[in-house]
């Protein structure tokens, strides 16, 4: 096992005070830095969703020189795009007893008491002043006839606090973060770079010695060459490796890589096992398939999940002899609501996902694959109409109709879980600042506020919060020392170090010239993950799985093929740099999975169960945040225990049947 | 589902090393192809083949690959984002083609989005033009409650609508034209509607017209090909209120 | 100035001047239905009817600077047609696609300029055959076959030739074309359209393109009956 640290709670910088007053106290007290000198202290933001964007924007805006960067051809296309539902706030407008308490308390308790308490208080307390700046940009949410805004429900909550934009939440959201970046970077205080790649962070010691982030290195896409960056601080805000199962609902570009460079650089790595697999994605139909996409959760309201309760009839679908529609009433097991006759067909993700694996792994998958089960919406149809029913999921109907080709007012649609989302990330403390002095995370790729489980609607409030509301804060008292450092020149022996290195790294990947694909190696990594670090895990399987991942870095090493020029754009190498931070995620998560002998939100063991096999957490032993510092190459990292404690919270078991 | 088939496609692409160079078209042959699989699967199926024979791969855009970023920007057989309806190309399916069919693929072509290899063309003009105006000028922690603004469900429904533009240029490369009116003027209608973005609303479609023209962008000639293509079916009328809105500007400078 | 500056100014242009042309129009195809009311009720003892009205129209200052006005409109909106098709030609970069056409865009949007410069083309045929013969032959004090105002005649005269019949019938065909996306084409330059108004411009484009075609067709018929049918 790997070496233990318990980490000194002082690290996490937890303002005084009761839970409620600690960010009023911290910004009260927080320094700060005069217009003058914000002029002269750069910052640079990797990343341009809703954390990077959102940062970027508003440090332009306080008068700081910031330097985005993105990875996609503009920073409007960030993976936050894509999210559905909507974005959770306490405003309370519903006047359904909503509160800061109680977004905050359920968000603990969704997260399976696995996250921190002064963040997540903050994040709630946030969430309302999010929901004005996005209406004061222009967000056009869904109203009411009266004018005011309107919220829907989502799972994990009894109240209404979910806001949205039709069925493009983060799109809106996105481009009013979006909106505000351009209108800095028409002003001059934010320079976009579009299309580069950071693949390292450049530390430099201060006259103290303390090292402290100075900047990246990046690689243009489009030209292929290694550019260098400085500033006083680096925020990186790259989203999640999600994508380390090569199938997921993640774009194609998302990746690790950031993380995983500073992480080699002193970051530590927060939780990594705690991956979330969302229960309605569109089930895989081939070797070919490239990409997962997801069925937002809110058709779970009225769709009934199913699969059939005889086994021949369900290698009668398997074989395509019968569709889903023929199998009368009574040969079906609507299995959550046999299961969980409280929360029925909306228990929250992490448990519908793992009940359907149940099924599946029994036998009663309902496609080719047998990995499917069924969502039915004739009952819904039956008792509101087609029209009701059209009117409330038509373009979800549509969506899916346009990818299998299947009816889904006429047959059941099929689904099954895919990875989603990853709650854990970089260990950042109460500052959003990493273990690295002036390098900094937010949004997906920190570790911060899910816990182990994420509710709906809470990544958008989470990437925002920590844009908008939180770093220009905290990162305005990080430079507030920092404003006798002049500019750095990019010149310095430390840039061409780390430049050196990123070079050395991608020579040594074009010089292989083995004979397989890179997409067959990801592909590989996808299975080993999927079989031994997914939705079930056990202690064999997880350590079968880090065999296999490190064998998979030895085929890399040997027999992955690059074409083309590492000095030109090239498509190819950009996936193979990405799929070794991949590699090493991967073992990352195995290893944290395999250390936590318990079964917690997305992380389930399946030796730590119950008779009716539910989760069964361990308090007693594992309520801390799993931090892994990197110890050098082909050396175990090293362990650091974040211990937990919740003082304004009663901690509970989650229990969803009665 | 479970009415897979398969089919041999010849993929016709326009192949081009970078902006300056020469491009020509190249045909290939994949076969055994799933009409379960995605347009792009055939493709990574194609450059799967490429890479293997130790060639370079076809390049082009793509990310999220279920149709909301609008990276994907592949003119299919004569039509942005392919032969369906509101869809991205991402969005396209196999299904959709016929054994032995000749498919040609080629970049968004216009003078706005000049090549950069293969199929992969710059839409930075596409940012250039929101930064010119498109946005309200309020800083973060500036705001008041969000209910303090009222607005008819009507003008945030239409709001929304134009709002779901998703950049990809669609519009720019079926217009005969090469105009960019569509997108100008989706962004200028969002905030037209709001009362949020009333405030600028005359600098703002002055300012986005003038940069769309300083970029090279043709006239509008209404023959409405832009909104045939628009995966998110974004309509003509937002091209009307803009225009209403540039001529109300300049009337009243 | 905007007008000449921008994408927008440059199509306010070609609207006002083609709404300004649709109006002259249809005066102009109202007119000459006079002509078919003269041919119906046959000549009355103090002359055609048509022919007062060409005396009323004839060289007062006000129809000169209305000519002139008209000309200049036709310049304008056919220049200004030039230059934006010059412009959109450019703006669609060096390649071309190598399929292409495959939208259901509206035909007549496509070719507005092809059909403008038919409209042209017929414009000149019927300066030639009317305009020389009548307000500029009372200017310039000649005679030609019958006297400047005596419009009646002349349209007879004229429409009695079948492969002018033919070539005016072609002009009719194009303006309708034309008239079809420019009427309503010009209000959603003006931004006088929305998402209700856009179905019902076009559906009056089609009326209205559709009424000055058949106003003018019905003076040809006429002057053919008048004319005691076509020699070639």
């Amino acid at each position: 096992m790997a070496i233990e640290h318990i980490m000194d709670p002082a690290l996490s910088r937890i303002p005084e005070g009761k839970l409620a007053d600690k960010w009023t106290n911290y910004k009260a007290h927080q320094k700060l830095v005069n217009p003058a000198n914000k002029r002269k202290l750069d910052i640079i933001v990797v990343g341009s969703g809703l954390a990077g964007g959102a940062a970027a924007a508003t440090l332009g805006e306080m008068g700081f020189k910031v330097k985005c960067f993105c990875i996609q051809d503009s920073p409007r296309r960030a993976h936050s795009i894509a999210a559905q539902g909507g974005i959770n706030a306490a405003k309370n407008y519903q006047n359904d007893g909503d509160s800061v308490y109680r977004l905050f308390y359920d968000t603990i308790k969704g997260g399976d008491y696995r996250a921190r308490e002064a963040n997540v208080y903050r994040l709630a307390e946030v969430s309302n002043n999010i929901i004005d700046q996005c209406v004061a940009q222009g967000v056009p949410f869904a109203r009411e006839y009266g004018g005011t805004l309107a919220n829907r429900s989502f799972g994990g909550a009894q109240v209404s606090r979910t806001f949205y934009a039709k069925g493009q939440t983060g799109q809106q959201l996105l481009l009013g973060a979006y909106s505000s970046l351009n209108r800095q970077i028409e002003k001059g205080n934010v320079t976009m770079y579009a299309r580069r790649e950071m693949l390292d962070v450049v530390l430099i010691k201060d006259k103290e010695g303390v090292e402290r982030a100075r900047g990246i290195i990046c690689r243009n896409l489009v030209t292929g060459q290694l550019e260098r960056y400085s500033a006083h601080a680096v925020v990186v805000a790259t989203g999640g490796y999600g994508n380390a199962y090569f199938l997921s609902t993640n774009a194609m570009s998302c990746n690790g890589g950031a993380a995983i460079q500073i992480y080699h650089k002193g970051a530590m790595f927060a939780n990594p096992c705690y991956a979330q697999i969302h229960p309605t994605c569109i089930p895989v139909h081939g070797d070919i398939q490239s990409k997962l996409t997801l069925m937002s959760e809110s058709l779970r309201n009225d769709g009934r999940i199913w699969v059939p309760k005889k086994l021949e009839d369900a290698k009668r679908l398997q074989r395509g002899e019968i569709r889903g529609h023929q199998i009368p009433e009574e040969d079906r097991d609507y299995y959550l609501e046999r299961r969980y006759p409280a929360f029925g067909n909306l228990v929250p993700r992490d448990v519908a996902s793992r009940a359907a694996k149940e099924r599946c792994d029994k036998g009663f998958g309902v496609n080719s694959t047998g990995l499917a089960v069924f969502l039915d919406f004739s009952d819904a149809i039956k008792r509101l109409g087609k029209d009701v029913v059209a009117d409330k999921y038509g373009n979800l109907f549509q969506m899916y109709q346009k990818i299998t080709d299947d009816n889904p007012y006429e047959t059941p649609m099929m689904i099954y879980p895919a990875i989603h989302y990853t709650m854990g990330g970089i260990w950042v403390d109460y500052e959003l600042m990493t273990t690295v002095k002036g390098l900094f995370c937010a949004g997906e790729a920190n570790f911060s506020d899910h816990g182990a489980n994420r509710l709906g609607a809470s990544a958008l409030m989470q990437g925002l919060a920590d844009g908008y509301f939180v770093l220009p804060y905290t990162l305005q008292n990080y430079l507030a020392d920092q404003i006798q450092v002049p500019r750095f020149s990019t010149d310095l022996p430390e840039f061409k170090e780390a430049e050196d290195g990123v070079r050395a790294k991608i020579e040594k990947i074009m010089a292989v010239q083995g004979s397989r694909t890179v997409d067959s190696i990801h592909k590989e990594l996808g299975h080993i993950m999927w079989e031994h670090v997914g939705m079930g895990r056990t202690k064999a399987g997880l350590e079968e799985g880090l065999k296999k991942l490190g064998e998979l870095r030895k085929t890399f090493w040997k027999e992955v093929y690059v074409p083309g020029e590492a000095n030109s754009l090239n498509t190819e190498l950009d996936k193979a740099i990405r799929l070794l931070d991949f590699i090493e995620v991967g073992e990352l998560m195995a290893r944290d999975a395999l250390h936590r002998e318990e079964s917690c939100g997305g992380h389930f063991r399946e030796e730590h169960q119950t008779e009716e096999g539910e989760a069964k957490r361990d308090d007693k032993n594992f309520m801390y945040v799993g931090c892994w510092k990197y110890m050098g190459e082909g050396k175990e990292p090293e362990l650091y225990k974040e211990m937990l404690d919740y003082q304004e919270i009663k901690v509970q078991t989650r229990n969803y049947k009665s | 589902m479970g009415k897979e088939s398969f089919l041999n496609v010849n993929v016709k692409v326009w192949r081009q090393r970078g902006p300056k160079e020469k491009g020509e078209f190249k045909t290939y042959r994949v076969e055994h192809v799933s009409t379960e699989m995605s347009f792009f699967e055939m493709m990574d199926t194609l450059n799967e083949q490429l890479i293997n024979k130790h060639e370079e791969p076809i390049v082009f855009d793509h990310d999220c690959r279920e149709g909301i970023c609008g990276t994907c920007s592949l003119y299919i057989n004569g039509r942005p984002h392919g032969i369906d309806d509101a869809i991205t190309t991402c969005q396209l399916h196999m299904r959709k083609f016929k054994n032995e069919e000749t498919i040609t693929v080629e970049p968004w072509r216009s003078a706005g989005f000049p090549v950069i290899r293969d199929l992969m063309v710059d839409r930075s003009a596409f940012d250039k033009i929101q930064q010119a105006g498109g946005y309200t000028s309020i800083n973060c922690g500036a705001a008041q409650d969000a209910n303090a603004i009222l607005i008819s469900k009507v003008d945030a429904d239409e709001a929304m609508d134009s709002a779901s533009c998703i950049g990809c240029g669609a519009c720019v490369a079926a217009c005969k034209n090469g105009s960019a009116m569509l997108f100008v003027s989706a962004k200028v209608s969002q905030f037209a509607l709001l009362p949020q973005g009333k405030v600028e609303a005359a600098r703002r479609a002055k300012a986005m017209v003038a940069r769309m023209d300083e970029l090279g962008f043709g006239n509008c000639t209404n023959t409405r090909a832009c909104e045939m293509e628009c995966p998110k079916s974004v309509k003509i009328s937002n091209i009307a209120r803009l225009n209403r809105e540039f001529i109300k500007a300049k009337l009243a400078d | 100035m905007w007008l000449t500056s921008s994408s927008i100014g440059r199509k306010v242009v070609m609207s006002v001047t083609g709404a300004c042309l649709v109006l002259f129009l249809t005066f102009h195809m109202l007119m000459n239905l006079v002509y078919v009311y003269d041919v119906m009720v046959g000549t009355p003892a103090d002359g055609h009817y048509y022919d007062k009205v060409c005396e009323f129209l004839g060289t007062n200052w006000y129809a000169l600077l209305g000519t002139a006005g008209l000309a200049l409109l036709v310049v304008i909106h056919f220049i200004y047609a030039f230059i934006l098709t010059f412009q959109n030609w450019k703006a669609r970069g060096n390649d071309r696609y190598a399929v292409s056409g495959k939208q259901p865009v509206h035909w007549a949007a496509k070719n507005m300029l092809a059909l403008g410069v038919i409209v042209i083309c017929g414009l000149l045929v019927h300066l030639f055959n009317f305009w020389a013969n009548m307000m500029w032959a009372e200017l310039a004090e000649s005679t030609g076959k019958f006297a400047p105002a005596a419009g009646f005649d002349w349209i007879t005269y004229t429409f009695g030739f079948g492969i002018l019949d033919i070539i005016y019938i072609v002009w009719f065909c194009a303006l309708w074309f034309h008239l079809t996306h420019g009427i309503w084409s010009s209000m959603q330059t003006l931004g006088l359209n929305g998402k209700v108004w856009l179905n019902r411009w076009i559906c009056i484009s089609y009326i209205w393109a559709t009424v000055i075609f058949c106003g003018f067709v019905l003076v040809l018929i006429a002057g053919v009956v008048q004319a005691g049918g076509v020699h070639f």
